[in-house]
């Protein structure tokens, strides 16, 4: 059977640089030109490069927290409840069987829970990881020093400014060290 | 160190469940049977809650701090398993700014999580005891005195443990002699706090005016235990004070003597509270002497033998000091904003 889609050859073009300020210059230089499907690649977090990347957008991570812990309370509120009042209540010292102030440590454990697993599985969720596979590990050197001491910029070829001599152009001017092309 | 002192708090609960075959039957809040539920308003089960959500929240910040630096362990491993784990626990991890956007956010949401994990873990442990009526457990001081001895006691452990690495790995540039100084000085606020727990103690048995009370003091100064209470003092409260000085604070021989002082002394406080409270409770009849047997010297010493065991084990296979976080330290990560 014929695949009706066609998988692009060219994810985009990576270019290297030698430190995080040229990188972060390069990624100025970028987004100001218009280029929008871009990434960069630091083996550190680099806040400046991501607010250039991320269009100054802020990161969702903290909502989902929220809305996690939000969850947490009253699923955790909903637990003792239901368990103390209606499934199977017993006389406690002659508390009421909603007796909430003693159940306090339990909503707050349950808060501090789906808080902090929403913050944590969200922001991997986020990132659409885990993700073993990624075009730009085909590019040896950034297989070799991109989780350690390379700096690489990443624009895609999805972009609709890309084009595969000029955009290259662009990235030599920039003051890349090497411009490679990332087979997708 | 951050990693580092998480990994130690992930070993506690399991030091923690004691039964572990029957905890799971009586204590987690499951659809059985029987129908039955487990009591919310007891602090037992207040407990279970709080050491579990310690526990998997410290795993969970463990690993998310790991999977940067697994990603550089995956790039830099020889051998074709080395990859494959370090890849497969790394996730795929490839550094992206769009990534290391949500990545920060995520771990400064889960440091400030945790901080209010690590008080209410301590002072639900003491309302175990607080809320019984034992005398020398049923105190208000106790979630406070708690949390200050946690504290107290994990510093003094974090020393115990990072200044032999230090040496043996030569760590001095990260592990600086500055940090030793700052532990050192919060082993010594904590240390006080707990001096003044000892003190509202004694305070609190002779204001109450209660016999029960008062006689709690009166059995840790003059009962069969006492030299034990006399050790707790020396440890926790005597062997701490020259850190006052700068001198001992900057000398890591020094610090390493004080922290055992330190560990042996809190071990000394949880016999103090535990036998020494059960063995002269209200009734005369129940009076009796706790003598440890092998069974509880063998238990104790092996969980001294995990700990230890899971520790090598981890500074064998990951980094025991964050890598990506000290990158963001050296001046190559300073970035100058574009002048205007």
């Amino acid at each position: 059977m014929h695949a009706e889609t066609r998988a692009p050859e060219l994810h985009g073009l990576l270019a290297e640089y030698r430190s995080a300020q040229e990188l972060l210059d390069a990624t100025r230089r970028a987004h100001a030109e218009g280029f929008r499907a871009m990434d960069a690649y630091t083996p550190y977090p680099v806040e400046e490069i991501a607010e250039v990347v991320c269009d100054h957008h802020r990161s969702r991570v903290p909502l989902v927290c929220l809305i996690g812990g939000v969850v947490g309370a009253l699923s955790g509120w909903a637990l003792v409840w239901w368990t103390s009042s209606i499934a199977y209540p017993l006389n406690i010292g002659g508390k009421p069987y909603n007796s909430w102030p003693a159940f306090i440590p339990v909503i707050f454990e349950c808060t501090i829970l789906f808080a902090a697993f929403s913050a944590g599985i969200g922001m991997l969720a986020l990132n659409r990881l885990p993700e073993p596979y990624h075009p730009v590990f085909n590019v040896g050197s950034f297989r070799e020093r991109g989780s350690r001491e390379g700096y690489f910029l990443c624009i895609e070829a999805g972009d609709e400014r890309f084009d595969r001599t000029r955009t290259r152009e662009f990235l030599t001017a920039t003051g890349a060290l090497e411009v490679h092309e990332v087979e997708a | 160190m951050t990693l580092f002192a998480v990994a130690c708090a992930v070993i506690y609960p399991l030091f923690h469940t004691g039964r572990p075959w029957l905890a799971v039957y009586w204590l987690l809040p499951y659809p059985n049977t029987m129908g039955m539920w487990p009591n919310f308003r007891s602090p037992l089960i207040w407990d279970v809650f709080a050491v579990s959500t310690y526990g998997s929240v410290s795993l969970l910040f463990w690993y998310i701090g790991l999977i940067p630096d697994l990603g550089t362990l995956r790039d830099k491993a020889k051998n074709l398993w080395q990859k494959r784990i370090y890849g497969t626990l790394s996730m795929g991890w490839r550094g992206s700014a769009r990534h290391w956007h949500n990545y920060e956010q995520a771990y400064l949401l889960l440091a400030g999580l945790s901080t209010p994990l690590v008080l209410s873990v301590h002072s639900v442990v003491s309302f175990d005891f607080a809320s019984g009526q034992i005398p020398g457990w049923h105190t208000t001081i106790f979630p406070p005195y708690f949390v200050a001895g946690a504290v107290f006691a994990g510093f003094a452990m974090v020393i115990t443990l990072a200044l032999p690495l230090r040496r043996l790995f030569g760590l001095q540039d990260f592990i600086t002699d500055k940090h030793l100084d700052n532990m050192s000085k919060v082993m010594l606020v904590t240390g006080l706090i707990v001096a003044y727990g000892y003190l509202m103690e004694a305070f609190t048995s002779w204001y109450s005016g209660n016999i029960f009370e008062t006689y709690v003091m009166k059995n840790r100064l003059e009962g069969p235990y006492r030299w034990l209470y006399y050790s707790l003092l020396v440890c926790n409260v005597l062997a701490v004070q020259p850190l006052w000085f700068r001198r001992v604070r900057y000398s890591p021989l020094a610090i390493w003597a004080i922290s055992m002082f330190v560990n042996v002394g809190m071990w000394l406080e949880r016999f103090v509270i535990i036998p020494m409270s059960l063995h002269r409770d209200f009734l005369p009849s129940s009076w009796d002497m706790y003598y440890p047997t092998a069974w509880d010297f063998s238990t104790f010493f092996g969980t001294i033998g995990l700990f230890l065991a899971l520790m090598f084990l981890f500074i064998r296979v990951f980094p025991a000091i964050a890598i990506f976080e000290m990158r963001t330290l050296t001046p190559e990560a300073k970035v100058k904003e574009p002048a205007h």
